[in-house]
């Protein structure tokens, strides 16, 4: 724009003198997921010392297994939580597809495929219900969600129970398509004598992909605004109800996923597990530095959240300590992330 | 003024004419003629329930009149949503000013109206359009990165008048965007009234302070009670004017003579009376005995 361009000034375009002295260290720590990565680090080295099985590969191989398990459903709680709501259903829509698979295609002798896409339409429609649920009514998505969670508890009970006789389904493992479905879901495979279940190639995936689409896409952009301030992005033109239905399906969809997984690592799905897991994806996510109130966090954070709860759950196993004392040992790692997350976040804010 | 033409014969950007809101039975506006030209600031005065919201509403499209006409650009309209208003070139700024305060000023400048490039966002170009277009006005952030919640009052008004600028609006409405600030924050806020002018807008300036209204208006609505007590060109009416209408008028005038007869002067003069009562030559010797102790 200038015509008189000082001779001696670099052409690079002229940095604000006022942000100069914000350093790489103030930039790191403005990060949503830092505080998760330290803890994580930490968590590491106490089991890397006072756990000599710790340190084999094969055991990091088990705690990735472990943590990818609960990390997949956490990339979505996580997306759903900086969305500003909650899913408590997500844990027993887990073991719901897993059901609605199982019994499909054993009791139609329907090839294998078919019950898992029918428990794919399924765990949709429950993230949509819970969605549409709680953009149309307004109530808080803690409720509807609680009240989800109870309804789909009592049917994987019930409606398991009437269809096979039994708390559990049927031996899957002969019908057809379970070789593929195996392949896809449940398969593992060997890294210099390690072997590597494939959760952790899709988990990764998933992480990437969500991750992607938080930060460089306008999805993105209005899953932060919905729920940073769901009013003023509505002021603007955000479809903050679709966007919410979205996130919620999306629960529905990993909660799917990882279903599948479980029914082909096992073969058979007991109707009463997954209770209760609802609460490690919302520790993995809030650990990771996801706000409560919404508007902001990391799904990267949600994963680093998922691997320390894997840690901790095969660690103690590793360190030989009486695991009778796991979720106390839980509740405390939580508590200490939120207070070591807390601390960065507001000296992070202070450094702007 | 202007040389051109088209310009002047052109019908203003947006003109109400008589018109009128009812809720059911109760009237909430009613008889209000406005015009917002293009490079105009129309000022609307009005003191807590005036009216002043009814009537935004109304130009905004979240409601529709219920009398008289509302014409953007000579054509007669009735706006169903907010949207089809946007689609129209009028932007409303609210009070809570439209923005999430955890996200960056660039990501909350482009909500809603995200620059593509495939399927990602082409942030950079956001990132240095948001910059600039800020600069435009005449704010110099330090850091488009930072969350817009730690911007101060004013700058954040700015931010959400820059961004309707840059979204082709061509018609501003602002409500109470001063309100809210201290004195210099405010004046900052009027300067880019000021240039949104300059820039060719129509701007439609809600507030209830005559101080604010007076320096930037060109034509000035003052509503009580739901109805236009006054519509004046700038050079119509003075600011000692718009402010005695804005109190009240001859509510105001009433009180002033009150004032007068109780104020200082009237105590003086009354003693003196008094002090020539009690014969007393000098009226700068105080009174040995004073009458009321």
């Amino acid at each position: 724009m200038s015509q008189t361009v000082d001779v001696g000034t670099p052409p690079a375009p002229a940095r604000d003198e006022r942000v100069a002295q914000r350093s790489t260290l103030g930039r790191l720590l403005a990060r949503p997921e830092i505080g998760a990565l330290a803890g994580a680090i930490v968590i590491f080295l106490i089991f890397f010392i006072v756990a000599p099985p710790f340190r084999e590969p094969s055991s990091l191989a088990t705690v990735l297994y472990v943590s990818s398990t609960y990390g997949i459903p956490a990339v979505a709680v996580a997306l759903l939580m900086i969305g500003g709501e909650f899913d408590l259903s997500a844990g027993v829509a887990v073991t719901a597809s897993a059901l609605v698979a199982s019994m499909i295609s054993y009791q139609f002798s329907a090839n294998m495929f078919v019950g898992v896409l029918v428990a794919l339409v399924v765990a949709l429609a429950v993230g949509f219900i819970n969605g549409y649920l709680v953009v149309k009514t307004g109530i808080p998505s803690f409720l509807v969600t609680l009240g989800t969670f109870f309804m789909i508890r009592g049917l994987n009970l019930a409606v398991t129970k009437i269809v096979t006789g039994n708390v559990g389904t049927n031996d899957v493992s002969d019908i057809q398509g379970f070789g593929a479905a195996k392949a896809i879901f449940a398969s593992q495979f060997t890294i210099g004598g390690v072997a590597i279940r494939i959760t952790l190639l899709w988990w990764i995936l998933f992480v990437l992909i969500a991750t992607w689409v938080l930060l460089r896409t306008h999805v993105g952009n209005w899953i932060f605004a919905v729920g940073g301030s769901a009013p003023s992005s509505r002021a603007v033109g955000v479809p903050v109800n679709k966007v919410k239905i979205g996130l919620f399906m999306t629960v529905g969809f990993l909660a799917w996923f990882t279903g599948m997984h479980i029914l082909f690592a096992f073969n058979t799905v007991q109707s009463g597990i997954g209770i209760g897991n609802e609460f490690i994806y919302i520790v993995a996510a809030v650990v990771g530095g996801c706000l409560l109130t919404g508007g902001y966090g990391s799904v990267i954070g949600a994963a680093i959240g998922a691997f320390i709860f894997g840690m901790a759950n095969q660690g103690i196993i590793y360190a030989g300590w009486n695991p009778d004392w796991f979720y106390f040992f839980l509740g405390a790692l939580l508590l200490g992330a939120i207070l070591l997350n807390n601390f960065i976040r507001r000296r992070a804010e202070a450094s702007r | 003024m202007t040389t051109t033409a088209d310009t002047t014969t052109a019908a203003p950007l947006v003109r109400l004419s008589d018109a009128g809101k009812n809720y059911g039975s109760i009237i909430a506006l009613q008889g209000v003629t406005l015009d917002v030209g293009a490079s105009e600031v129309t000022c609307v005065l009005g003191d807590n329930g005036a009216g002043k919201s009814t009537l935004i509403k109304i130009i905004a499209g979240l409601h529709q009149h219920t009398h008289g006409t509302y014409e953007v650009e000579g054509e007669s309209v009735k706006f169903d949503s907010p949207r089809e208003a946007l689609d129209r070139g009028i932007a409303t700024v609210y009070q809570d000013l439209a923005v999430v305060p955890l996200m960056p000023v660039w990501r909350n400048f482009f909500l809603g109206n995200e620059v593509r490039k495939g399927p990602a966002m082409d942030i950079a170009a956001m990132r240095a359009m948001a910059k600039q277009e800020l600069l435009d006005m005449g704010i110099d952030l330090r850091d488009v990165d930072q969350p817009i919640g730690t911007l101060s009052g004013g700058e954040r008004q700015c931010v959400a008048i820059a961004r309707a600028v840059h979204f082709g609006a061509k018609v501003l409405i602002l409500d109470e965007p001063t309100a809210a600030l201290g004195v210099k924050q405010a004046g900052v806020v009027l300067r880019y009234i000021v240039q949104a002018k300059e820039r060719g807008l129509g701007v439609v300036f809600i507030t209830h302070n005559p101080h604010h209204a007076y320096p930037v208006g060109d034509r000035f609505l003052l509503l009580n009670r739901g109805r236009s007590i006054g519509y004046f060109a700038k050079k119509q009416i003075s600011l000692a004017e718009l402010t005695g209408l804005m109190a009240g008028g001859t509510e105001l005038e009433q009180l002033s003579h009150e004032l007068e007869r109780a104020g200082v002067e009237g105590v003086a003069e009354e003693l003196e009376h008094e002090v020539a009562d009690l014969g007393i030559r000098s009226a700068s010797t105080p009174p040995p005995n004073p009458p009321s102790a």
